[in-house]
């Protein structure tokens, strides 16, 4: 493996790298197409680096695994796609309720059930969020370039440690098959977040919030006192319980712990939306044909376009784009480019209230949205 | 802004995906921004197979080519499927064997090549078509140097295949050269 620090590599291989940078150490899953890089890289460069790779059985058996060694105190991450990520929904909820750290990729494809393996699509996002049952604490990271791959798979690994929580990295086939280059940043020049660890749980349980923190302290099983995990609501003993006080509180400091602490998770970009007239929300690969859109428009004599594009799509960036909507005059549009039949534009249209006109652009024969359909799209809603 | 759009096209099996891969790397390596990117799923698979690969001096943002610089088709099928794809300065590099209809003759500067033959008959190795097409391709386009080239190709081409690769490289650039006189 080259140790060059730019590198050509696939979206796919970028997330690999970024983990291990992370400090991943465990990897179990069984590959899928579009996410299979993901698999093989990782089973090639883990034993380099003194980790495990596993293939399981299932997918199931894949996050299972992962969620094993993650409890043992490594850093752990499993890979898939769309009728992966379906199979691997209830452990997701696991993770959450136990508040295990996990990092889960889902390279979407197109379609329900095996749909079409190998064509893009950004049909999962609501799933992302919403596929395991209950309310549940979620973060959710989508990247657009090879470069993103490596440095939000580092971020989505930095707050499943520090929030203990399962991070989606909701990837589409657009990016994760795309090569580019890449800067292979080093550990030591990236911020690394690691869980607290307290062996004895400084005298008291596993599940109670010790002073100056929002989650509990972390003792890896096999290095400290044993304690309960289950996927019942439990008491600080990690212990069922039914008691209605105890539930509420527990699943209250679930959700609190992301919502009241969103804005160190959100994470978006803007480009141009200071004075645009129309302004795209998209994510992901769909920002590509966006950004082709804009360098069109900017040949032509167009409308004013500006980007806005949630890197963090759950929680959604919903303050910067009320910002962006109190402050610009100008805007006369939105429009939502995802691949899709319309799931950010919901979000997008509930921030909105109404104050200007929310238009989806959503495609969903499998092939990509290019410039000029943003463009026409434009002009056809004007 | 110079930006280079190149797409390579073949039957599955041709190596035209490791071609592009070669190319960009090659770029990459000489300071550029690239782009590679190809077909995936069963239009890979046997029939025509489309590999692409943009190299540039900024920034690039959308990943997909609709009209480029250069096509390469080392298949009569691989050119029928992509040959109207195409904008009036691109140009058409095919194998010898393959019709090249008239209009496109008439509107395209085209290279009539014998690459199969010669990665069989003067490589010696068949599968060295698509290094010949590399060094007929970045002789025309000159998106990296000879120097990225030939490291690229050492780095992706099987141990003990390097100078059998590295000869098929040069002689792609070489038939441009002699092509040109």
């Amino acid at each position: 493996m080259s140790d060059k620090r730019f590198q050509l590599l696939q979206g796919n291989e970028a997330v690999v790298e970024g983990a291990i940078a992370a400090g991943m150490r465990f990897y179990a899953g069984y590959p899928i197409t579009p996410s299979t890089e993901i698999a093989e890289r990782s089973a090639l460069r883990l034993p380099q680096v003194g980790g495990k790779f596993v293939q399981m059985e299932d997918e199931i058996g894949g996050i299972a695994a992962a969620l094993g060694a993650s409890v043992a105190g490594l850093k752990a991450m499993t890979a898939t796609s769309g009728p992966g990520f379906s199979l691997k929904q209830e452990n997701i909820g696991y993770a959450a309720i136990a508040e295990i750290p996990i990092v889960i990729v889902d390279v979407q494809r197109e379609g329900p059930s095996t749909g079409l393996p190998t064509s893009p699509s950004q049909g999962d996002l609501m799933q992302s969020k919403w596929g395991t049952h209950g309310d549940h604490p979620v973060i959710v990271i989508s990247p657009s370039s090879v470069q993103e791959c490596y440095t939000e798979t580092v971020r989505a690994f930095n707050m499943a440690e520090r929030f203990r929580v399962p991070v989606i990295f909701l990837m589409d086939e657009i990016i994760g098959h795309l090569r580019e280059g890449c800067e292979m940043i080093p550990p030591e020049e990236l911020t690394i977040s690691n869980r607290r660890i307290d062996r004895q749980f400084n005298g008291t349980l596993a599940y109670a919030v010790q002073e100056g923190n929002y989650v509990p302290e972390f003792a890896p099983f096999g290095k400290g006192d044993h304690f309960n995990v289950t996927g019942l609501f439990h008491d600080l003993d990690g212990f069922p319980t039914n008691d209605n006080q105890q539930t509420d509180s527990q699943e209250r400091r679930l959700l609190d712990k992301i919502t009241k602490r969103r804005d160190r998770i959100q994470k978006w970009e803007e480009v141009e939306c200071d004075d645009c007239e129309t302004m795209i929300v998209c994510f992901g690969g769909t920002a590509r044909a966006v950004q082709g859109a804009m360098d069109e428009a900017k040949k032509q004599d167009f409308f004013k376009i500006g980007m806005f594009r949630p890197i963090t799509v759950w929680p959604f960036p919903e303050e910067a784009l009320n910002k962006i909507i109190r402050s610009n005059k100008h805007l006369r549009q939105i429009i939502v480019a995802e691949h899709n039949d319309g799931q950010m534009v919901l979000e997008v249209q509930r921030i909105v209230e109404g104050r200007v006109p929310v238009i989806k652009l959503g495609k969903i024969d499998g092939t990509t949205i290019t410039p000029e359909e943003v463009l026409k799209k434009i002009e056809e809603e004007y | 802004m110079a930006k280079t759009e190149i797409r390579m096209t073949g039957s599955g099996g041709q190596g035209v995906i490791m071609g592009t891969i070669i190319i960009a790397e090659a770029a990459y390596e000489d300071g550029k921004q690239v782009i590679q990117c190809q077909a995936y799923g069963p239009e890979a698979r046997g029939g025509s197979s489309k590999a692409e690969t943009i190299v540039s001096d900024d920034r690039i943002h959308y990943t997909k080519i609709k009209y480029p610089d250069l096509l390469l088709s080392l298949t009569q099928e691989s050119l029928n499927k992509f040959k109207d794809a195409v904008k009036p300065e691109t140009i058409f590099v095919v194998d010898s064997d393959i019709e090249v209809p008239e209009e496109i003759k008439a509107a395209h500067k085209v290279y009539s090549l014998p690459i199969l033959d010669s990665a069989k008959d003067v490589i010696k190795n068949k599968m060295s078509a698509n290094i010949i097409s590399c060094g007929v391709v970045n002789e025309i386009t000159h998106v990296a140097t000879q120097e990225a080239m030939e490291r690229a190709v050492l780095n992706h081409v099987p141990k003990g295949t390097g100078d059998t690769n590295l000869a098929a490289l040069r002689l792609g650039g070489q038939m441009i050269r002699d092509y040109e006189k």
